[in-house]
């Protein structure tokens, strides 16, 4: 059980709780979304109580995050789009936190399940669809037909372009959870051969240095990995929101 | 790895489903991810982001207003030296003004005490000129007389005998001639 590279998905129910026929438990999962929660909002509220004009350490990290995503965001979506600023800044932070969390051991990796990570990919598209209709009204739609696109290539073009919408949401979740799955499982997987190598001797112990050497390896990919599936969630909905405010593109 | 099938027990290990398709965890997830996101949502658009717009907003403020104040400070200082070079450059065409106005007076002073000097030098050289010629003359005339003097009395004592004046004079006058 403990060299099985999935055991660290298994969700475990913490409390037990039913209602209405739906398993709400407080699960490992749950705990760490409020662990991610509570360490990102306390991090944030805390370190900028002070207001300091000269910020201390822990206060430019805020900045930094604040200024990042808002660099972010309107490089993107113009000034327009910063009104999403705390949507787009809560999504980053959520997940780049929830993903830093996977990296202890024993830890539960929320991003992990393709369910959260569908939960955010269809908000954000919800969020597009229904403020580009209430922004443009039909006006919307003219996302699917391009500019410039000669008249007999239009219904390709629509067709191509509402299929690309629609996969969207699909990418953006998929791209995220792929992303954070195949890492924690490859880590297990290596650091399951140290494991189980080193326990055939010496010749073995000498044999575990190399898939030794990959684990700690990719420790460091999967660090620059939970940042970077953060920056790319992030940017992408900058993005999307772009096209909901300025869908003639 | 694709089974979605709702069977629990993922504690049996091997048989259970992939966990991240496991159906039966998911209304748990969803809940408590709104719940969690919907609060850290709610707490970063009232409280952290606000804030932290504040804080770079004040800090933006105070660097401009810091940069206006140079900007003022330079702007003064430049004046002041545009004003303190004219004033050299005034003090200095003054003084040049001074000295060259010294220099001259200076010039004219020392002309016209040179050129008293030289006609006073002058008019003594003359004076002492005239004197020189008068004296001069005076003393050949004078010679005249110690000659006919000295011939006299020297003929006196050699031939003992009488001479007149006339005959010395004429013949003084004829050894000069």
């Amino acid at each position: 059980m403990a060299n099985d590279p999935i055991h660290q998905f298994n969700i475990s129910k913490l409390l037990q709780l039913d209602v209405g026929g739906y398993d709400i438990s407080f699960t490992n999962s749950s705990l760490f979304m409020v662990a991610t929660v509570g360490v990102s909002a306390a991090f944030l509220i805390m370190t900028t109580s002070g207001r300091g004009l000269i910020p201390t350490r822990l206060q430019s990290i805020s900045e930094m995050l604040y200024e990042f995503v808002a660099g972010l965001l309107r490089d993107s979506a113009g000034s327009e789009g910063m009104k999403f600023f705390p949507f787009v800044f809560s999504l980053f932070t959520f997940i780049l936190v929830a993903n830093l969390f996977g990296m202890f051991p024993y830890f539960f990796t929320v991003t992990s399940h393709i369910i959260v990570t569908a939960a955010l990919a269809f908000s954000v598209i919800g969020l597009v669809v229904i403020y580009g209709f209430y922004k443009n009204g039909l006006g919307f739609l003219k996302l699917f037909v391009p500019s410039g696109v000669p008249g007999v290539l239009v219904p390709v073009v629509v067709l191509i372009e509402v299929i690309s919408f629609l996969s969207r949401p699909i990418s953006l979740s998929v791209r995220l959870f792929a992303n954070v799955l195949a890492g924690h499982i490859t880590l297990k997987v290596f650091a399951g051969f140290v494991v189980s190598l080193s326990s055939l001797g010496l010749g073995g112990i000498i044999g575990a240095a190399l898939p030794l050497a990959f684990a700690v390896a990719l420790t460091g990919l999967e660090f620059l990995v939970a940042f970077l599936q953060a920056y790319v969630f992030a940017i992408l909905t900058c993005m999307y929101i772009n096209d909901a405010i300025h869908p003639s593109h | 790895m694709t089974s979605t099938n709702t069977e629990v027990g993922h504690e049996a290990g091997a048989k259970a489903p992939f966990p991240p398709f496991q159906t039966e965890t998911f209304a748990s997830q969803l809940l408590w991810l709104a719940l969690t996101f919907g609060l850290f949502y709610y707490l970063m658009s009232k409280i952290a982001l606000p804030r932290i717009a504040s804080i770079l907003e004040v800090r933006s403020d105070r660097i401009a207003q810091d940069l206006d104040e140079a900007n003022r400070l330079k702007d003064e200082s430049d004046a002041a030296m545009a004003a303190y070079e004219q004033e050299l450059a005034e003090a200095k065409s003054r003084a040049h003004n001074i000295a060259q106005e010294a220099r001259d007076k200076a010039k004219t002073e020392l002309d016209g005490t040179r050129a008293s000097v030289e006609t006073d030098l002058a008019n003594k050289i003359a004076e002492a000129e005239t004197r020189i010629g008068a004296i001069k003359t005076k003393a050949m005339l004078e010679v005249d007389g110690i000659a006919e003097d000295t011939v006299s009395s020297i003929v006196g004592e050699l031939f003992g005998g009488k001479v007149t004046k006339a005959e010395i004079a004429k013949a003084v006058s004829g050894v000069k001639g």
